[in-house]
């Protein structure tokens, strides 16, 4: 099969990337089927979305989404322009730092947020004023969520300004446009699919997010599914909830959809890029450290600030501290499994999207994300469902842990994988099949080493989500199998903070060094090895 | 590759370690925090020999992932924070021996014998020192609707122990007197938190003056802040403020090693496992067997009279409470 190379069964995809993409993305939505067995068991459905207060919740929801994508892409593109594009002092390290936050979970980031800014937080002592403005609700979600988000944009608008070829903008300048014409016309299109794809993560984020809105004690869909779940114990209102957020998912994925669309842009290939000459700020240095210093303030210092307070308090008050190894151990186990199956997974899909583009692959790359604006909860529950009923041997194993992170994570990896092998045209594959050489070949000695950076930077992001994710870590894990997420849950549960803190000083710490990989140069951009 | 090769074997190893059970032990759900019960479960296998594998998480989610598994659940026992999750359940639930139940109080077990309080809190207003006398605090949960308090009450809607209060207050008081007591407190514009700890540590810092919580995260929230000006006040008998409620455990029909889980039970309301809540435990629950005193410095449990409620219909009533909080504008 694979050995065929017809010339005019070109673009018609092979049979077994279509049976392997289309099996992926049947796996992935088994929440949905899940969903659509409760609703159809009495959900109500009708008389769920009759009520004034679903639609209070529909908007509290997209407001946020919409607020938290918008203040995310604000914050990452000026800094990805600065830390790539010009003579900004110490950039390296900017560049490096300003990534971190990602590897904060989300509900850590609340707790330190409200720990500084709170009414009974740092802040207030170190003023020593009696009140402080309450920083719950809207705009304490909507802080707390932009910290652990806007690195997704960050990070792929910094890997789109190094990647985009230079001689574009150059050109527009020879022709006499301005800067700011030439950042408007040339530039900006070639950032939108990068920084379209960075918002779509952002947006799913916060869909699914509970831990920030439970703890600033806004209202949205995500938050009242688990009001339900955790009070109702009838299971069909919250399924209803939970479909009307996949249908949220489905109107954020036309508009990243379209916004790619209009964006596509071939590099040449990778021997011919080369740095641009960047931009002096001259008068401008200061304002723009003053940015930085800013965001990497507010987003990495200062949560990071308030762990260590409330790790020396810890140690003050002589609370046993204890640093859980084999927590990490298995944190680290369990996440970097689910980075390479998620990005195996992923594969076959990205290349039937793209290389093969029709209407019914593109149906079925964007059904993959289908589920990915659910809440961990839901998706634990319907592998619950499935697992014990249907296959009771992976019930409570590693196994389906891992599989849960591949449900939850599967576009970060495609969002590592896309823009890469986007980048790439398919005219170096074209070349290989005209010289003979067969699909898979084709694919393993072509195409996978141009989209190696792509790969590895999706599987990294997979991993550092994974790093982070407690609802379906808690009812999926195996036993006795504690992650470092688990262990935060257990002493926070508590209000025992100061314990709590080790543990999310050392989920940072270990996850770091992953995140250097994906954001330091150039090592894993496909040009350094070409 | 080869790394990913070691992870793969390791991944493996550990997915084989994990579902190893099912022979010799005992599965237990637990809505109960480790940090407060892991001691007990340890003392049981030193007692018994037998091995106890458990799965901690939220009593909620935990009933809504027994409910899930259904016939094929794992679990051999639920032991939940509160009567509540284990009503959601109780069909799945066998029916307890009866020298087990008859341990504790009748109104701290299920009416048909499916689940056994373990342990009891009572609801209490936790209050700020510096800010208020013990004298002034309300006796009464209906004496809290004070234009004083305004912004000064704590109170967390979204959990379930909350929500008991308001089901014990409805079933005590009426669902009108009920609805106005919400609406009133609305009026007062009181603070909300996700849950108990949240609320103690709000009047420690003197965010609020007085939290509607249990007991217990007083001893909590002490241990994080030995110095933290809070204290408990225990409204009178009969107000629905003085609710009494209970954790507790049940046994899972489906459950292959019934026996040993009824064991792990009846060593829950042994002398020994009773007086853990008094020796051991960080917090300072209500051990519940007959003649086991609580902790010095608590009132007696004899003298704790919330309002005359059945704990056993809480599962039930549960959803009009909700939906009460709902109109109300507590929940959405």
């Amino acid at each position: 099969m694979s050995t065929r190379a017809g010339r005019g069964a070109e673009r018609d995809a092979p049979l077994p990337l279509v049976l392997v993409a289309g099996a992926v993305v049947a796996l992935l939505l088994l929440p949905l089927a899940y969903l659509v067995v409760r609703v159809a068991s009495g959900g109500r459905l009708l008389e769920i979305l009759g009520e004034a207060t679903t639609w209070r919740l529909v908007l509290n929801t997209v407001l946020l989404a919409g607020g938290v994508v918008t203040s995310s892409v604000l914050v990452s593109v000026p800094l990805a322009w600065l830390v790539t594009r010009t003579d900004l002092p110490g950039r390296r390290l900017w560049a490096a730092a300003a990534a971190l936050p990602l590897v904060i979970p989300s509900y850590v980031a609340a707790f330190c947020l409200l720990g500084f800014f709170g009414e009974r937080g740092l802040l207030r002592d170190v003023l020593g004023v009696e009140r402080m403005p309450e920083v719950k609700g809207y705009w304490g979600s909507l802080v707390a969520l932009t910290l652990a988000t806007y690195p997704y944009v960050y990070l792929l608008a910094q890997s789109a300004f190094r990647t985009l070829d230079p001689s574009a903008e150059e050109a527009a300048r020879g022709l006499g446009a301005s800067p700011t014409r030439t950042f408007l016309r040339v530039t900006a299109p070639a950032l939108r699919p990068a920084v379209g794809l960075g918002a779509l993560l952002v947006a799913l984020y916060t869909l699914s997010d509970f831990g920030v809105v439970s703890l600033m004690n806004y209202d949205t869909l995500t938050r009242a599914i688990y009001v339900q779940y955790r009070s109702l114990f009838d299971r069909a209102p919250a399924a209803t909830l939970a479909l009307l957020l996949v249908a949220l998912t489905g109107v954020a994925l036309v508009v990243e959809y379209r916004i790619r669309q209009r964006g596509r842009l071939y590099r040449s290939g990778p021997g011919t890029k080369r740095p641009g000459r960047p931009v002096r700020l001259g008068r401008w240095t200061a304002p723009a450290l003053a940015f930085c210093s800013a965001v990497v303030g507010l987003f990495l210092v200062l949560p990071a600030g308030v762990l260590a307070y409330w790790l020396g308090r810890g140690i003050a008050n002589e609370r046993g501290l204890s640093v859980p190894w084999s927590e990490a151990l298995g944190s680290l186990t369990a996440s970097a499994l689910a980075a390479v199956a998620a990005v195996v997974a992923a594969l076959p899909v990205a290349v039937l999207a793209l290389r093969y583009p029709s209407r019914a692959s593109r149906t079925l790359e964007r059904l993959s994300y289908a589920g990915n604006a659910l809440p961990g909860l839901v998706i634990a529950l319907s592998l619950v469902f499935f697992a014990a009923r249907y296959a009771s041997p992976l019930y409570q194993t590693l196994a389906l842990l891992v599989f849960a992170y591949v449900v939850r994570f599967f576009p970060q990896a495609l969002a590592g994988i896309e823009p890469a092998l986007e980048a790439v045209s398919p005219r170096h594959e074209e070349a290989a099949r005209s010289l003979g050489v067969g699909p898979v070949r084709t694919f393993a000695l072509v195409t996978l080493p141009l989209v190696r950076s792509g790969a590895l930077a999706g599987g990294a992001l997979v991993f550092l989500s994974a790093m982070k994710e407690l609802p379906a870590t808690l009812l999926l894990r195996p036993i006795g199998f504690e992650t470092l997420a688990t262990e935060i849950w257990k002493l926070t549960q508590v209000g025992a903070y100061s314990q709590a803190a080790v543990p999310a000083l050392l989920l940072i710490v270990v996850s770091a060094p992953v995140l250097y990989l994906v954001s330091s140069d150039r090592r894993f951009e496909s040009g350094a090895s070409g | 590759m080869k790394s990913i090769a070691v992870l793969a074997a390791l991944g493996a190893a550990l997915a084989t370690a994990g579902c190893g059970g099912g022979d010799e032990t005992l599965t237990v759900y637990s809505g109960r925090e480790e940090e407060l019960v892991a001691p007990l479960f340890e003392r049981f296998t030193e007692e018994t020999g037998i091995e106890v594998e458990v799965r901690y998480g939220d009593s909620a989610e935990l009933a809504a992932t027994i409910a899930e598994e259904g016939d094929n659940s794992p679990a051999d026992v639920f032991f939940a924070q509160d009567p509540g999750s284990l009503g959601a359940v109780e069909s799945q639930l066998d029916v307890l021996p009866d020298e087990v139940l008859e341990r504790v109080d009748p109104r701290f077990r299920d009416a048909d014998g499916r689940w056994v309080g373990t342990s009891g809190r009572s609801r209490v207003i936790v209050y700020n020192t510096d800010a208020v006398a013990e004298s002034e605090v309300p006796d009464s949960v209906f004496d809290l609707l004070d234009p004083r308090w305004e912004g000064r009450i704590g109170v967390a809607p979204t959990n379930a122990s909350f929500q008991a209060f308001v089901t014990a207050m409805r079933l005590a008081e009426g669902d009108e007197a009920t609805r106005q007591w919400l609406l009133d407190l609305k009026e007062l514009g009181p603070r909300i938190y996700e849950k108990n700890t949240p609320i103690v540590e709000a009047a420690a810092a003197g965010e609020i003056d007085l939290g509607l919580v249990n007991h217990y995260y007083l001893y909590l929230v002490r241990e994080e802040q030995p110095d933290a000006p809070i204290e408990n006040h225990f409204p009178d008998a009969g107000d629905p403020g003085a609710l009494v409620s209970v954790a507790g455990a049940g046994v899972l029909a489906s459950a292959d090693g019934s026996e040993d889980a009824t064991r792990f039970v009846e060593f829950l309301l042994s002398d020994e496992g009773q007086r853990f809540y008094v020796d051991e435990a960080e917090e300072a629950e209500y051990p519940l067997a007959a003649g086991i005193d609580a902790k010095p410095g608590l009132p007696p449990l004899r003298e704790l009279e919330g309002p005359d409620v059945d704990l056993t219909s809480f599962g039930a009533e549960h959803e009009a409470t909700i939906e009460l909080l709902r109109e109300t504008g507590y929940l959405t």
